[in-house]
């Protein structure tokens, strides 16, 4: 059985169309990623299988329910996370969880297994009220109170927006270690860097779905010829790199520029080419694609 | 190469009761830099950003920014910067020409000067086609670009950026980077704060805050062999945790 599937589910806010005709299924114990900017869809979608949001067209299905017309039983089922904080920030970090434990018919004790490790962070806190903790602390209690029930499904909506890179990586880890105890996690996220710590992606913007995969194949798959250009010119590198004949793409990659080229092109010719200017170039090598290349290459096939 | 400062900052600090925010920080900005301030959650960016903007009073320390005191000259400071955030944007209901004539106004430019820029944003960005429309209908993308050149209306030396690219797709990001680079090509100050590791390898130098001090201070390269690190992500890492 399918943790999660979804079929040809489309919906609109007036004229702006939010989901354009989505499927897709997870399976159990999947981590899967829904990659995509502000305003691709990915709040609505999440809004839907949660039960809070009725979808204009199409099916979907939680741990085997119907999203509508059985959707008491998952909302027993699923623990969720929304994008913006929703705990009760004048309550202490004990009496949130308590709370959530509480309304879903549980204690701490019965599930703490599920929520220690993360738990265990928070301790030293835990009469503290939720609004006075930082942001990365904050998000660990989240998680911890859409976990108290032990659910067979967590949707977790951006749960890492606006967290430094350090909080990032242990709240992958921490997901990482959920997975394991065969929680299906749908996750969605703006950073791709962190598309590669899901088990399959589905990289959306606009409403629509540009690709699902594991991250693995979507990166092996990248079929146009990829240079990283090291320059201390990058600006003006970029600019001249753009009228060149061989150019597909040009974009600033961190300390690189990322060239796709239409035809395959020798790096040395690159690198001759830029510096008949006089401009120096530090280094031209082939690279492999991440996932933001492959982003930036679908939604630029999809614009023209 | 003869370089002008732009912000000079001298064991600047913050404390909020016992808590100390910002500890002692010291650096300096030169003049057309794009200065990347990093730092973790809660490590005392935004406590420094305010008192840099002349929106806090440090509680030591003391510091320059534009030519004029951050203490004691704290409205000439406002004056001569730009200021542009991810919270802070545009009136939505208000037209892109609006808001330049909004911003224009506050900013204290004569009818002449608001109607050059208002001419210049709009060419240069390429909304003639929207100048009329309400900005809550623009992309997201170039409702940025808009925010981040009506921060500029004034023409301030430096302009602050605290977390510009939030949750925008990945063209949208590198298309914001490169009217900063068309900023700092101009000699403009770019001071900005982000998330993304890889918009820290854009800065010309980066600084690392942790807990209250800044901990690292260098060129992207610099820093990647004083940590032995292959990216900037890893630098963080290796400071921050």
């Amino acid at each position: 059985m399918s943790a999660i599937s979804v079929h040809n589910v489309s919906k609109s806010y007036g004229e702006i169309l939010a989901l354009n005709n989505l499927s897709f299924s997870i399976e159990d114990g999947e981590l899967f990623g829904l990659i995509g900017p502000d305003g691709a869809g990915k709040s609505t979608l999440f809004r839907i299988l949660t039960t809070l949001l009725i979808a204009d067209k199409g099916e979907a299905y939680v741990a085997g329910h119907h999203v509508v017309d059985d959707y008491k039983s998952i909302r027993q089922k699923v623990g969720y996370m929304p994008g913006r904080f929703s705990l009760y920030q004048d309550l202490s970090v004990e009496e949130n969880l308590s709370f959530f434990a509480t309304i879903f018919r549980t204690t701490i004790e019965e599930n703490y297994h599920l929520v220690k490790d993360i738990y265990v962070q928070l301790e030293p806190f835990k009469t503290r009220p939720a609004g006075k903790l930082s942001g990365g602390m904050k998000q660990k209690l989240a998680l911890c109170c859409a976990l108290i029930h032990k659910p067979e499904v967590l949707f977790l909506d951006e749960p890492t927006t606006g967290v430094d890179a350090v909080s990032r990586v242990e709240f992958w880890d921490m997901l990482k270690s959920l997975k394991e105890k065969g929680i299906a996690i749908l996750v969605s996220t703006p950073y791709m860097d962190e598309a590669s710590l899901c088990d399959r992606i589905a990289l959306i913007q606009d409403g629509n779905i540009l690709k699902i995969d594991k991250p693995q194949h979507m990166i092996r798959d990248f079929d146009k010829p990829l240079f990283a250009v090291t320059t201390s010119e990058t600006y003006k590198v970029l600019k001249f790199l753009r009228n060149a004949q061989f150019t597909a793409s040009a974009l600033p990659f961190g300390s690189s520029i990322h060239l796709t080229t239409s035809f395959p092109v020798k790096p040395s010719e690159i690198k001759h080419y830029v510096e008949r200017t006089g401009i120096p170039v530090d280094d031209v090598s082939p690279v492999e694609a991440t996932i933001e290349d492959v982003f930036l290459e679908l939604s630029n096939k999809k614009t023209i | 190469m003869h370089s002008e400062t732009i912000i000079q900052v001298n064991g600047l600090t913050k404390r909020f009761g016992d808590f100390t925010a910002v500890n002692e920080i010291t650096f300096k900005v030169d003049k057309g830099e794009i200065f990347g301030f990093l730092g973790a959650n809660g490590a005392g960016k935004t406590t420094a950003i305010k008192m840099l903007i002349g929106l806090s009073k440090p509680t030591k320390g003391s510091g320059k920014v534009a030519g004029f005191d951050i203490e004691k000259q704290a409205e000439h400071v406002k004056k001569n910067i730009g200021y542009m955030s991810q919270k802070f944007s545009l009136y939505d209901d208000l037209t892109p020409k609006e808001n330049i004539r909004f911003y224009g106004g506050i900013y204290g430019l004569s009818r002449n000067e608001i109607k050059t820029k208002t001419k210049e944003i709009l060419e240069e960005l390429d909304l003639k086609s929207v100048a009329n429309k309400t900005v809550v209908s623009l992309p997201l993308g170039w409702k940025q670009r808009l925010a981040f050149a009506i921060s500029m209306v004034h023409d301030p030396d430096i302009v602050f950026l605290d977390e510009p690219t939030g949750g925008v797709d990945p063209k949208v990001r590198r298309e914001f980077w490169e009217t900063i680079y068309q900023a700092s090509e101009k000699g403009r100050t770019v001071f900005v704060t982000t998330h993304y590791m890889d918009e820290a390898e854009y800065c010309d130098r980066v600084s690392i805050m942790v807990a209250g001090k800044i901990e690292a201070l260098d060129t992207p390269n610099n820093l990647k062999q004083q940590f032995n690190a292959t990216s900037m992500d890893e630098v963080f890492l290796k400071l921050a945790r």
